[in-house]
């Protein structure tokens, strides 16, 4: 049975703009890093249904490329999250505000 | 070879003055006769030069062609190109000698002169040697801007002179009138400049020359390039309204007040007529103008020389008042006459500073007359030296001053606008000036014989020279270059004999109208032919006779007031005579410019300090800061350092894009 691509659309959509409330509202860093992969898995999916219905391979090769990339920025996430907590005791964003001038 | 020879003369001078400027930055004292070996040479070998020229060459028959020696191109834009040359002609080669000539003299008198001063010796002959460098470009360059380069140069030499006791605030404030007061001047000279090139389309002489031995112009425009360059000459060389500066800049050392504010520098106005003297001559009205400023002048400033009592003010005004009949010489067309005078002048007038200079000295640095008297048997040939420099000055016949004063008023005395007046105004300043150098002789070297003593107590304490006493004894190289300019002063005249004694064209005349000549029988002389009436034999005879006698009579009133009657010019504070009042005050020429134009420019500084630049600058650009802090601020305010605001500004920035980007799509 063929899912009608705008209903994938949507759903991708969906889970888009929940990953961007999460990394907006949230002050947790590890649930943040969260949202940016609900972010990221939702174009994959997004990819894959385009790839399957113009009937092309690309699409497919792309989601492996963000797969890795997410990954790797998985790792160098969770590495800083670490870092942070060595240093502050904390990984609430409203606690680390070295930014600020 | 020649320009090899004129390219070393030219930039011998520099070298000196590098090499001295540079011993003048070592802290300790350079070695002094190390010093004046480099200062002489700088001097001593573009005179050598020049003189080897005038005898190698055959000056009054060169080629267009022979007479430029041009080195490289300056500057080069479109039309306008102006090359770094010069000019080897009877003029250029005549200031030239006058200038390193006179200028090898003061030199060597220097020595002498700043002995004592064994930590700026090397200052001053540096400055000495950068003022031949600049005076050297100012004669012998080919086109007008170099003119202007050495003109500039000599007033920068000037002002460092002028200045040299740096300690002194009157001194400073003397350099900078004289600079101002120049580029007054200046300003006048560079517009002339432009107006000429817009008439010529060059600034080259030879290319000037050419334009006007080919065409003529309308004497209406030439009147007003006439005005311009004459109003640089004003400034330079101290003419009624810009002659102010020059009696201040005698706080200078004497040698300079010899060389740079009476023989050299202050001339260069009479040979800037000269070098462009088609211009002028093709100005009849702006040419009177000068003859009647010039004559105004040599009256007014010898007036104010009469009752001077700064022994070097006296002869300031003096060279005002000689440079006055040397413009009206230019005015009346009579340049060959100026330029005589011009030579004289240099030689009796350096005469007269520099003996003054060896009494100043032998005096502990005393200028003031009334201090002074009876100087005559302690120094004896400066005495007499300065007597020669006296009589040529004051027109008696036989010395040089004579020859040359008496052809430029039988050449006033012929101009046709108004000659008998400008004869007698130049027949006033010719008494006025023998009554007030014969003054300045027996105030100085005659009366008083107790004069010396009443010095010396005067000096002990406030000078500081606790071990000498009396008058000091003049060194050799100090009456070494006297005795040459004492026989310059008697001989020079004789360049010129008058036409009343030879029934020619007096040489010099003849010289000069040959040197510029600037097309087929277009010199001064005939160019300027129809200025002028014809005197008979009988007048000749009668002017020279007038002129003779007015000098008689300034002698035999100084006699009379000074000698027999004993007068003693009063102290400063006394009550004059209401005359006598005017001319020692300057007729409050500067005072009246301190109101005219001082004050005004005062109130205007003061009102653009205090109301345009602390008001309206300083408040604009206060408000534009504070603006920028306040939008720094409130941009600031969005700096939180949570990283969640930040998420948010790129979230809202990549949805404002994306929407434009649809937005662009659809």
């Amino acid at each position: 049975m063929e899912i009608e691509i705008i209903r994938i659309i949507f759903l991708t959509v969906v889970l888009f703009s929940i990953g961007i409330l999460g990394v907006l509202t949230r002050r947790n860093i590890i649930v943040m890093i969260m949202s940016v992969e609900i972010m990221l898995n939702s174009v994959n999916l997004l990819f894959i249904a385009f790839s399957r219905y113009f009937q092309d391979l690309n699409g497919e090769v792309m989601v492996l490329f963000v797969m890795a990339i997410a990954a790797a920025e998985a790792a160098v996430g969770l590495a800083i999250v670490i870092a942070l907590h060595r240093n502050y005791h904390s990984i609430d964003t409203m606690d680390i505000k070295a930014l600020k001038e | 070879m020649e320009k090899t020879l004129i390219t070393l003369a030219m930039w011998l001078p520099l070298a000196g003055f590098v090499l001295n400027g540079l011993l003048s930055l070592r802290s300790k004292p350079a070695n002094q006769s190390l010093v004046s070996g480099i200062g002489i040479a700088g001097v001593l070998a573009p005179f050598a030069i020049f003189a080897y020229l005038t005898f190698n060459l055959d000056i009054l028959h060169l080629t267009e062609e022979m007479k430029e020696f041009v080195l490289f191109s300056w500057m080069s834009t479109g039309t306008f190109s102006i090359d770094f040359g010069y000019r080897l002609d009877g003029l250029t080669i005549f200031m030239a000698w006058i200038v390193t000539g006179i200028g090898f003299l003061i030199h060597v008198y220097s020595i002498g002169y700043m002995y004592a001063e064994k930590k700026d010796f090397s200052r001053f002959f540096a400055y000495l040697n950068l003022f031949i460098f600049a005076m050297l470009h100012l004669v012998m360059g080919n086109n007008l801007v170099i003119l202007f380069l050495g003109w500039e140069g000599v007033g920068l030499a000037s002002y460092l002179l002028i200045g040299f006791d740096v300690h002194k605030d009157s001194a400073a404030d003397a350099g900078k009138k004289a600079f101002i007061a120049n580029r007054i001047g200046d300003a006048g000279f560079l517009i002339g400049m432009f107006l000429l090139y817009q008439l010529t389309g060059t600034l080259q002489y030879s290319g000037i020359l050419e334009f006007f031995s080919v065409h003529s112009v309308a004497a209406d425009l030439l009147n007003v390039i006439a005005v311009f360059l004459f109003i640089g000459a004003v400034g330079k060389s101290a003419q009624i309204p810009l002659y102010v500066w020059l009696p201040d800049a005698m706080a200078g050392p004497t040698p300079v007040s010899a060389l740079i504010h009476a023989a050299t520098m202050v001339t260069a106005g009479v040979f800037m007529i000269a070098r462009l003297s088609p211009v002028f001559l093709g100005a009849p009205e702006a040419s009177t103008m000068i003859a009647y400023i010039g004559a105004s002048t040599a009256l007014f400033s010898a007036l104010i020389a009469l009752t001077q009592t700064d022994i070097k003010k006296v002869l300031a005004y003096s060279t005002v008042s000689q440079l006055g009949y040397m413009f009206m010489a230019m005015g009346v067309g009579a340049y060959g006459a100026g330029m005589f005078h011009l030579m004289t002048h240099a030689f009796f007038k350096a005469l007269l500073f520099l003996s003054s200079g060896a009494v100043i000295i032998a005096l502990h640095h005393e200028q003031d007359m009334r201090r002074m008297g009876g100087l005559f048997k302690h120094l004896k040939l400066i005495a007499v030296l300065f007597w020669i420099g006296a009589i040529a000055i004051s027109g008696v016949p036989g010395l040089s001053g004579f020859f040359s004063k008496d052809m430029i008023l039988e050449q006033a005395y012929t101009f046709k606008n108004g000659g008998p007046v400008l004869f007698g105004m130049g027949l006033l300043t010719a008494l006025l000036t023998s009554f007030y150098v014969f003054r300045l002789i027996f105030l100085t070297f005659h009366t008083r014989h107790d004069g010396v003593a009443d010095m010396e107590h005067h000096h002990d304490d406030h000078h500081g020279h606790g071990d000498h006493h009396g008058v000091l004894p003049v060194s050799w190289n100090m009456k070494a270059p006297l005795v040459v300019l004492a026989l310059l002063s008697i001989g020079g005249g004789y360049v010129g004999l008058p036409h009343l004694f030879t029934h020619e064209t007096p040489a010099i005349v003849s010289y000069f109208d040959k040197v510029l000549e600037y097309s087929e029988g277009k010199s001064p002389s005939e160019a300027s032919h129809a200025w002028k009436n014809h005197p008979t034999e009988s007048e000749e005879q009668v002017l020279m006779g007038v002129s003779i006698l007015v000098a008689v009579i300034g002698f035999l009133i100084a006699f009379l007031m000074y000698q027999k009657g004993n007068a003693r010019p009063l102290p400063d504070g006394a009550a004059r005579p209401f005359y006598q009042a005017w001319s020692y005050n300057k007729f409050y020429v500067d005072e009246l410019y301190e109101f005219l134009i001082l004050r005004p420019m005062k109130k205007l500084a003061e009102f653009a300090y205090k109301i345009v630049d602390v008001k309206i600058i300083d408040n604009t650009l206060d408000a534009i800061a504070a603006a920028l802090v306040a939008i720094g601020n409130f941009f600031r305010s969005f700096q939180s350092g949570v990283i969640g605001d930040y998420a948010l500004y790129i979230f809202l920035g990549m949805s404002f894009l994306g929407m434009i980007l649809i937005g662009g799509v659809i």
